[in-house]
């Protein structure tokens, strides 16, 4: 995480240094059925060359976060208020035409499922080859060229016969890997994956996170992953930011967040995942309760009608103040830091096993 | 989970005591013809989605079939459960024969085996209320508890957690993890012996995941229902099932004691297959250490269309040699195996709980990357 300086409150001030700052993002959807609030005062920083995992259940706001960051919502019911800056350039106000040179250019994104991402009437290498000319003015010939190269960096075999081949005729590992392969090709200083191996088994998604890894080292690229699998984020991330019903609740350094966790949504997602080494005679201690509805979000602390712990902060600060997520290594919650301290060791962690 | 279970006792009379085998599979075949040609369209192959598979499930057991997608085990369920009719092999259940079994013939057995499906979206008529969806199979099968059938329903709604109340509302209304409880009360509504359950908790978020794998776990138990549990998560079926098989391209690779299965593999596959398994280190140490060995494997699963001869993985093998092309490996119990943990490998890996100390990446992209940061 970056170093800001101001104290949790106030609307923090962009840093910066960050090469991608969100400030006090919200972003709400009008529907047949009311305003979705599906982002509500959404803060964070990203440096280049490192990893920021965001984790959340569906309908967290986590996805809807990162298509506000390349502007691939739907402006006509969508409002968007906050800051997005990218190297300086706002985003949230930026016109269509500035953005479309950004996009696929500076800032890429890998979708989770490639069958549908992909165009089913184009080759891969023409795919591929489509943003590599329309950004940097290559030649047909030049950009399909790059096309090859690119596949083959991805790890497909006989690149060059297979950039003629449509994605039908791609297994599902391959696709991603062609994905990849088209999020990297003008080389972008920002890339966003979007559960990118949620759709694939665990073999092949093994052989994906790895090849993202390694093309990171040799790209120096900042990437925002997506993800709903704890495990894959230990795995990929170097910054974690836990979210829930639209909001920050905890964000840290892989470590920290992973073995010190202060949030009790952070302890109830660590504590239902069932792991390879955990206690089986004990069944599975799941959050309590479904994640709430955004038409409709809950008073204060929006995690308090499903928390175990709300008696412990005591009154009725959890329902009626919402908890502000401070800069730097934080969670979003009422407990004092010596609680969370203790109630992570003494409770939290025994049952890990 | 907070709620209690109200459970009925299990029911005893004919239901075998428990380590009888409730189920038995051999040789079970599914073929899918591939058409192709013109003008007239001909058969020209087959999907071998499962080929010659050999399972027990035992009274009041739970039984996990984990694979990578493609690899048969959403097809083995469907077979089992008679959705489907198999190529070859043979199915008893209870010493019955049920592998061809006419619909008349099948009516008894019908609602002693039940399914509880993957997605609960679509497995639920939206045009239904719950308490019609839950009595439906009771409807089907003529059967009228004492106390009535809607007596019956509201029963089954407490036992899997919901509120009576909600007897008269929609699926619509329900959120997933509510909806597929739904599914399994209506599972258990006809009071059944085996439910073949084919990732029932695959589509559901990670908070409400553990409330429905502690749910099913729970009926398990105590109801004394035995499960064939398919899924594609590792550390779920460790969690839920007593016995595991693991499948690879329409055959069963390895299967025995969930312990030997997790802690002792001998199969390079289930090996792979565990290693690739992301997870969460909560110790320093573990994590600092690497702690878990590290295996890659190259490409995808080869088409079930034209598998490899001899053994089937031993294309994405790090061991393979000539014999692997030539000789299908059988499924035996290996020397230093526990009994019943029986492995299909010509090359098998030694029977240790240690991790390797060296990766195996056999991906060239990875490799080719890898090498080049070293330098």
């Amino acid at each position: 995480m970056t170093t800001l300086t101001k104290e949790a409150g106030a609307p923090v001030p962009a840093d910066a240094d960050a090469f991608l700052s969100v400030r006090d993002l919200h972003v709400s959807f009008k529907t047949e059925d009311g305003i979705v609030k599906a982002v509500d005062g959404l803060s964070f920083d990203l440096e280049r060359g490192r990893t920021l995992g965001i984790v959340g259940e569906s309908g967290s706001g986590k996805s809807v976060t990162n298509l506000t960051i390349l502007g691939l919502h739907n402006p006509l019911f969508t409002t968007i208020e906050g800051e997005i800056l990218l190297e300086g350039q706002e985003l949230t106000t930026a016109k269509e035409s500035e953005l479309e040179k950004l996009r696929g250019n500076k800032a890429a994104m890998i979708f989770q499922d490639p069958l549908t991402a992909l165009s089913p009437y184009y080759t891969v290498g023409r795919q591929i080859a489509e943003p590599f000319m329309k950004h940097t003015g290559a030649s047909k010939k030049a950009a399909w060229e790059r096309a090859v190269e690119m596949l083959g960096k991805v790890g497909i075999p006989n690149p060059k016969e297979r950039a003629k081949d449509y994605p039908h005729q791609f297994s599902g590992g391959m696709r991603q890997r062609a994905m990849i392969a088209m999020a990297l090709v003008c080389d972008p200083d920002l890339l966003i994956a979007d559960e990118p191996t949620t759709a694939l088994d665990v073999t092949v998604q093994a052989q994906i996170l790895d090849l993202l890894k390694d093309l990171q080292q040799e790209f120096g690229s900042a990437i925002i992953f997506i993800t709903h699998d704890l495990g894959v984020i230990a795995d990929m991330a170097d910054d974690i930011m836990v979210m829930y019903a639209g909001g920050a609740v905890e964000r840290g350094t892989v470590s920290e967040v992973m073995r010190a966790p202060q949030h009790p949504y952070t302890w109830g997602l660590l504590n239902s995942m069932p792991r390879l080494d955990s206690d089986l005679s004990a069944p599975l201690t799941p959050i309590p309760g479904a994640p709430p509805s955004l038409l409709n979000p809950p008073t204060g602390c929006r995690f308090h009608p499903r928390c175990t712990f709300q008696d412990r902060v005591g009154g009725t600060l959890c329902v009626n103040e919402r908890p502000l997520l401070a800069p730097d290594r934080a969670s979003a919650c009422h407990l004092t830091a010596e609680q969370k301290r203790t109630i992570f060791i003494e409770e939290i962690k025994p049952r890990l096993g | 989970m907070t709620e209690d279970l109200v459970l009925p006792a299990p029911r005893a009379a004919g239901a075998g005591s428990p380590g009888d085998p409730l189920l038995e599979v051999s040789g079970l075949t599914k073929h899918f013809p591939v058409k192709g040609g013109f003008p007239v369209r001909r058969t020209v192959g087959a999907v071998q989605a499962v080929d010659g598979i050999d399972l027990t499930v035992n009274v009041a057991e739970s039984f996990g079939l984990v694979g990578e997608s493609g690899c048969g085990k959403s097809t083995t369920g469907r077979l089992i459960t008679r959705l489907m009719e198999p190529t070859a092999g043979t199915i008893s259940y209870r010493g019955q024969d049920i592998t061809h079994a006419t619909r008349k013939q099948l009516a008894p057995i019908r609602s002693e085996i039940q399914m509880i499906f993957q997605d609960p979206y679509s497995s639920l008529n939206p045009r239904q209320t719950v308490g019609k969806i839950i009595s439906g199979p009771m409807e089907i099968n003529g059967i009228e508890p004492t106390g009535g059938r809607e007596k019956r329903v509201r029963e089954l709604l407490e036992i899997v957690g919901l509120n009576p109340e909600h007897y008269n509302r929609f699926p619509h209304e329900f959120s997933g993890g509510q909806r597929q409880r739904i599914g399994v009360a209506r599972a258990l509504a006809l009071e059944p012996k085996l439910i073949v359950a084919d990732e029932p908790v695959s589509a559901l978020d990670v908070s409400i995941q553990a409330q429905v794998v502690n749910l099913l776990q729970k009926v398990q138990q105590e109801l004394g229902i035995a499960f064939l549990f398919i899924a594609h998560d590792l550390a779920v079926v460790r969690h839920f099932s007593q016995r595991v098989a693991v499948m690879y391209l329409g055959k069963i690779i390895e299967v025995g004691d969930r312990d030997s299965i997790y802690t002792r593999p001998r199969h390079p596959y289930t090996h792979a297959l565990l290693s690739a398994v992301p997870e969460v280190s909560l110790d320093e140490e573990q994590a600092a250490s690497g702690g878990r060995e590290r295996i890659r494997l190259a490409g995808d699963v080869p088409s079930p269309i034209s598998p490899p001869s001899g053994c089937r993985f031993r294309t994405r093998c790090w061991k393979a040699q000539d014999k692997c092309a030539t000789e299908e490996p059988p499924l035996i119990q290996l020397s230093g195996n526990l009994s019943g943990h029986l492995t299909a490998c010509h090359f098998p890996e030694d029977p240790t709980i240690e991790a390797r100390d060296e990766d195996i990446v056999l991906d060239p992209a990875l490799a080719a990357l890898e090498e080049g940061t070293d330098d």
